[in-house]
């Protein structure tokens, strides 16, 4: 009888379990399926390249492409040094000390606030108090502060792994630890920083709610400098479903993005495949 | 390169470092400085029990918003929770390596889907089936829960995931041996000693959960009312903020900051809960 129970209650649980993963992947095949078949449709030449008409309902979203585009540069052009610096000094430079662990309470705490308070901040310090009003500029530093974890953590990590003979070789050479940093270390760990700077720009590009309160959302027209507003992509999907402009232009928009990031992960995979085949 | 130079770009990178430093003490000082007004001219108590939100006629109160965040992420965690560990259990326990090497980027997937499209997908085929087959409009704590605890899901496994690889062989060779079965070897050995690294999972997720804005805002309805039953529509606290901030001035603008003080204070909270886990969340 016992026997018996506990071989019915691991098939059971097996079978639970099986279900489980049966259920995870099923939604995420659910999604892709219903964007994909609705939206794959809507996307064409005009659609890409075309400016948004009627407020949305027709045309196209090339203004929204190229405002994320510009959201991202600024954004990774500040936390690209800023986080690839971070990381040499925390691996390299620091003892271990009182403000090493201040900084990464610091890295830790920024990657753990919800997106919308740094919304908060973007709206309060870039738009208003520095006065950049909603901006690409405003957008773009504040994506920049919340993908700086990101890519400290992945250049720490890949730092890391280079292997100390490396520096031992360059500094028994002669060359100063800072020339054995930029000329022996740094392009070493150069696929696992790139990396840490693709998955910066997938989250982005997913970004919705810290763009919103920060670059604005008014933006349908070609930003021509970094003090335009801009509407992103996402914050154009967005605009669109929730005010019930255009269910179409929505799914292709959603199309467009899932495309973009489905792009950004396989690269990003594909990088850490080789970093991982290569050691 | 002379000494001094080096001495230099020491000195910069202490410099970069340290800005994460200044960047937490700025954000913290920002938020609380728009925000906290509102707590002495309103006052604390009437702003977090206040059942009322009327901005325009300087009524905050966000007690219906802090009832909607809890159900939401209690029902998302009801939800995600077994699931995301049910599935952490097959990635570590049962899936032979090539399987698992199909499984996982299916959920990197799961993590990286944008925010919107889960908000979007919810509301297209979430929120109507829930009209159609259980009543009510259909934007409703359940279509919020059901959302967040998919978005939840990846959190969940990789965490666990980790935790439940860390439990030594010997562990579970030794129950096998003793005659246990493999079910019984993960309910009695494996998933004890993981536990710290499930809580954490937990934890991690519900931080998630209540920090979400755009796709609870699309599938939740948003309205600032005292929710009956899990088919009626609420407010999260994020939404709040993101819904109105747009046009919000003077004591309405400063109480969406008050709203986004309670919101970091609470991730700050359950942060640290995480992090106090002993052996919870593995610094790699």
């Amino acid at each position: 009888m016992a026997i018996i129970s506990r071989e019915l209650e691991e098939k059971a649980a097996k079978v639970l379990i099986t279900l489980s993963v049966v259920i995870a992947l099923g939604v995420l095949v659910a999604i892709l399926f219903h964007i994909m078949q609705k939206g794959l449709g809507v996307i064409s030449l005009d659609f890409l390249f075309k400016y948004p008409e009627d407020m949305g309902r027709t045309g196209g979203i090339f203004p929204s492409i190229v405002g994320t585009f510009y959201l991202v540069l600024v954004a990774l052009g500040v936390a690209t040094p800023l986080g690839v610096f971070s990381a040499v000094q925390l691996t390299e430079y620091a003892k271990k000390g009182k403000l090493v662990k201040q900084i990464r309470f610091a890295t830790e705490t920024l990657a753990g606030i919800p997106s919308i308070v740094y919304g908060l901040f973007g709206f309060a310090f870039f738009v208003i108090y520095l006065q950049f009003s909603w901006s690409i500029l405003s957008g773009g530093l504040t994506l920049a502060i919340m993908i700086l974890p990101t890519i400290i953590r992945t250049a720490e990590e890949a730092i890391k792994s280079v292997p100390e003979s490396y520096r031992e070789g360059s500094l028994a050479m002669g060359a100063t630890k800072w020339q054995t940093i930029f000329k022996i270390v740094l392009p070493s760990a150069l696929p696992g920083i790139v990396t840490g700077i693709i998955l910066g720009i997938g989250r982005a590009v997913s970004e919705t709610a810290a763009v919103l309160l920060t670059a604005g959302s008014s933006g349908l027209y070609m930003p021509t400098s970094v003090t335009d507003p801009a509407r992103s992509l996402a914050v154009h999907l967005y605009v669109l479903v929730s005010e019930g402009i255009s269910f179409e232009m929505g799914y292709g928009t959603a199309a467009v993005l899932i495309i973009a990031i489905f792009f950004i992960n396989s690269i990003a995979n594909l990088l850490m495949y080789k970093m991982t085949s290569r050691v | 390169m002379s000494n001094k130079n080096e001495l230099v770009i020491e000195k910069l990178l202490l410099l970069c470092a340290a800005a994460s430093i200044f960047i937490v003490f700025i954000i913290t000082l920002f938020i609380f400085y728009e925000g906290l007004p509102i707590f002495t001219k309103y006052g604390l108590k009437s702003f977090l029990l206040g059942q009322q939100w009327y901005p325009e006629d300087n009524i905050f109160g966000i007690f219906p918003m802090i009832i909607g965040t809890f159900y939401v992420t209690l029902g998302a965690l009801l939800m995600g929770v077994p699931l995301g560990l049910g599935c952490a259990i097959f990635l570590a326990e049962f899936a032979p390596p090539r399987l698992a090497r199909l499984i996982r980027p299916g959920i990197e997937l799961l993590a990286a889907i944008p925010s919107v499209v889960y908000g979007f997908w919810g509301m297209m085929v979430i929120v109507p089936f829930i009209r159609t087959y259980l009543g009510g409009p259909g934007y409703s704590i359940l279509a919020g829960a059901i959302i967040l605890a998919v978005m939840i899901l990846p959190t969940i496994i990789n965490i666990s995931e980790d935790s439940l690889r860390a439990v030594p062989r010997e562990y579970k060779e030794g129950s096998l041996a003793m005659g246990a079965n493999q079910w019984q070897t993960i309910k009695k050995i494996t998933l004890p000693t993981a536990k710290s690294g499930i809580i954490a999972a937990v934890v991690l997720g519900m931080g998630r959960a209540v920090g979400e804005t755009m796709a609870v805002i699309m599938v939740v309805g948003n309205v600032t009312a005292m929710p009956g039953s899990i088919l009626d529509p609420v407010r999260t606290l994020t939404a709040n903020v993101a819904l109105e901030m747009g046009y919000a001035s003077g004591d309405h603008s400063q109480a969406l900051f008050a709203t986004g003080i309670i919101l970091f204070i609470t991730i700050m909270i359950i942060n640290l809960l995480a992090n106090m886990i002993p052996g919870g969340v593995k610094k790699e």
